[in-house]
């Protein structure tokens, strides 16, 4: 039995036979790697084109209107006059509306789901939740324009209007029609919940149990464990989950433009209308004709990609400081 | 004997089909006059065209038919009159659909020589509201439609709103304008229409297939805008014809040349046409707006749709093709353009038309 199993273990005995055993796996590790270089660089090659690209076409417009590009306010196509003002302002604006909507909840969200939920509610809830994800833009943009625009209209902008003090400032001026930043805002917040709450609580539920139970143990009641152990562990991770948020609010496209109202001013006013960098290329490039008009529709494409870039160097920024804090 | 003549005949036969697939370009209309069975079948198409999105179902219709009847291929792209224009000067259609004619500069441009304006079929921008309690059609007047739109009347109980609407109940509410945000042949032929109406938008505005709107919010397509119009009480916007019967959306009557206050029909925007008609000079080159158009059933903002062709034909096959298919929309397919909420064009401007067509000829334009 085992005299005849050993020609088997020693089929090659002689050093050349390891040699060429150890050789052919070398090639087949170094052709994996190279591949494996070649895609890792195949994605910021990628992106060193596209952004070469979109440079390259938007420079006409750029030079034509300088730093007044993104200053101006005037967008008249007849006129080959550009500015990209409002956009900026609007996608900034809306996204900033849909964090502050979205965060507190997504964060309520995620902290029932790690700390209080019981299991048989858990999967569901996290289910339904992040189902909201696959929920397609466009249907975001006519739940808006069927439910929530009225809604609005009807309820929450007077309600808003009429409260004290604030309801007279310039927040809330203007008469209430729907279409207006707000609305943008919260059907933002709707759509960039899901991908705040599943990052944070999977970055919740993986704080370590020795940390709950280390606060317990000193006498912690559940909320002071939440809020001075949990979530402080959590934080860099629940601040990469935010800015994840904010990526996809600032790039969100179709459902904005059904709902913004997309007109080219900058106004105080929440209720007022507006436009993002992202809806207005939507909207217009397509039927776009004038050379200069193309140009200045990429260099809001251009500018957009700017901000993306911006805000993630951000992002990175504020997770390594965060979690080099929490070292220290 | 016979059996030899047969295949050597089934092997020309085999050679020449191979000889006309390949070199198409070069060879005379011997493939295309007459459309065989294993040409369609080919899997190709013949030819290609994008623009306007206002007559695509009247286009699809046409060639639905036409390649039923022919075996001719023909893919039409609704990507916007703005688009088929860029694409037509490019040369990378055979054809283009606009709503608005092309300006002399855009001419220049066209990389395959001149460019033939030819009308296929009429339409109408219409003006759509929505205003809660108001039980009759609201009537308008260029004058009241110029200055809403340029936010000078900004409540619907405006007196000037109410002397144009007798006995109607116009609330005090707030006008909501809602306007395309894109570029359009539709708003080419309402921003003309305004134009030619008030002083005060022509040297505002202008006319021109996208604006810089001094009020109102932006809707993509027809169906942004109604769809604005649909759910916000206290709005106006302005659509085309064909969608506003599709959707049943609210239609105005608007005050023509004539001081009538016409409601867009076939019938008005024939009416239109016809008094445009008798007024084009001989030699015409179709590039002529029909609004506020004479004659006392007329309805003002109608307009003509084109198909732009080259004059002169690179591909003489191809050339061929696209002309049998136009003389054929411009006299057998002009039947159908009613059912589908377009006028057909005037007697008479289709017969001039199809003298036109005869201009079209092969060759290149250097």
């Amino acid at each position: 039995m085992s005299e005849a199993a050993r020609p088997l273990v020693t089929t090659r005995p002689d050093d050349t036979g390891i040699a060429a055993r150890i050789e052919g796996s070398a090639i087949g590790d170094s052709v994996y790697r190279w591949m494996t270089t070649a895609f890792a660089l195949s994605i910021p090659i990628l992106l060193f084109f596209i952004a070469l690209e979109v440079g390259a076409a938007a420079w006409p417009a750029l030079k034509a209107f300088g730093f007044g590009f993104l200053t101006s306010s005037e967008w008249d196509p007849p006129h080959s006059v550009f500015g990209a003002a409002p956009a900026i302002y609007g996608t900034i604006i809306s996204s900033i509306i849909a964090l502050i909507i979205a965060t507190p909840l997504a964060l309520g969200v995620a902290i029932f789901l790690s700390e209080f939920a019981p299991s048989w509610l858990r999967q569901p809830v996290a289910f339904f939740v992040d189902l909201l994800a696959a929920i397609p833009s466009v249907v975001y943009g006519l739940w808006g324009i069927f439910v929530l625009q009225p809604l609005l209209r009807e309820h929450v902008m007077p309600f808003l209007a009429g409260l004290p003090l604030i309801g007279q400032s310039a927040l809330f001026e203007g008469p209430a029609y729907g279409p207006s930043m707000l609305g943008a805002g919260l059907i933002l917040a709707i759509m960039v919940l899901p991908f705040i709450s599943a990052v944070s609580r999977e970055v919740l539920m993986a704080v370590p149990r020795s940390q709950r139970e280390a606060a317990l143990a000193l006498g912690a009641t559940k909320w002071e464990m939440i809020a001075d152990a949990v979530v402080p562990y959590a934080r860099s991770g629940i601040i990469g989950g935010v800015i994840l948020g904010l990526g996809r609010a600032l790039g969100e496209t179709m459902a904005v433009t059904m709902l913004i109202g997309n007109v080219h001013k900058i106004s105080a006013s929440l209720f007022a209308p507006g436009y993002t960098m992202a809806s207005l290329i939507a909207n217009e490039f397509a039927e776009a004709t004038g050379d200069l008009h193309l140009s200045a529709l990429m260099a809001v494409g251009a500018v957009l990609f700017a901000v993306t870039l911006i805000v993630n160097a951000l992002a990175r920024w504020l997770v390594w400081r965060v979690s080099r804090e929490a070292r220290s | 004997m016979t059996r030899s003549t047969l295949f050597a005949l089934a092997a020309a036969g085999l050679v020449s089909a191979a000889c006309s697939g390949r070199e198409s370009k070069g060879t005379p209309d011997s493939a295309a006059s007459s459309p065989s069975p294993a040409s369609a079948s080919s899997g190709g198409v013949d030819l290609t065209g994008a623009g306007a999105t206002f007559p695509y179902p009247i286009y699809q219709k046409w060639i639905a038919d036409y390649t039923a009847k022919t075996g001719i291929k023909i893919n039409y792209q609704a990507i916007g009159s703005g688009g088929g224009i860029r694409q037509l000067t490019e040369g990378t259609v055979d054809f283009a659909g606009s709503d608005a004619p092309m300006t002399d500069d855009e001419m220049s441009k066209a990389k395959g020589g001149p460019i033939l304006h030819i009308p296929t079929v009429l339409g109408a921008v219409v003006l759509t509201y929505n205003v809660p309690d108001l039980t009759q059609p609201l009537n308008l007047s260029g004058d009241v439609i110029a200055d809403i739109f340029l936010g000078k009347i900004t409540k619907w109980n405006d007196s000037r709103l109410a002397s144009v609407n007798p006995g109607a109940k116009l609330p005090a509410k707030d006008i909501l304008v809602v306007h395309r945000a894109e570029a359009s042949g539709t708003t080419y032929i309402f921003s003309d229409y305004l134009t030619a109406v008030s002083p005060a938008w022509s040297s505002g505005p202008g006319k021109s297939k996208e604006l810089k709107w001094p009020i109102g919010l932006g809707g993509r397509g027809n169906d942004g805008v109604s769809g604005q119009v649909k759910q916000t009480p206290g709005t106006i916007g302005y659509v085309e014809l064909a969608y506003a019967n599709q959707n049943k959306l609210p239609v105005a009557r608007v005050k023509n040349a004539a001081g009538q206050f016409v409601a867009p029909t076939i019938e008005s925007i024939t009416a239109a046409a016809g008094g445009a008609a008798d007024k084009l000079p001989p030699n015409t080159d179709y590039r002529v707006s029909i609004v506020n158009a004479p004659g006392g059933q007329a309805y003002p903002i109608s307009s003509f749709t084109w198909l732009l062709v080259y004059q002169r034909q690179a591909d003489p096959a191809k050339g061929k093709k696209l002309v049998d298919f136009i003389r054929w929309a411009l006299t057998d397919g002009e039947g159908s353009a009613a059912a589908l909420d377009y006028a057909p064009l005037p007697r008479a401007v289709s017969k001039q038309l199809l003298d036109k067509l005869a201009s079209i000829q092969a060759g290149t334009a250097s």
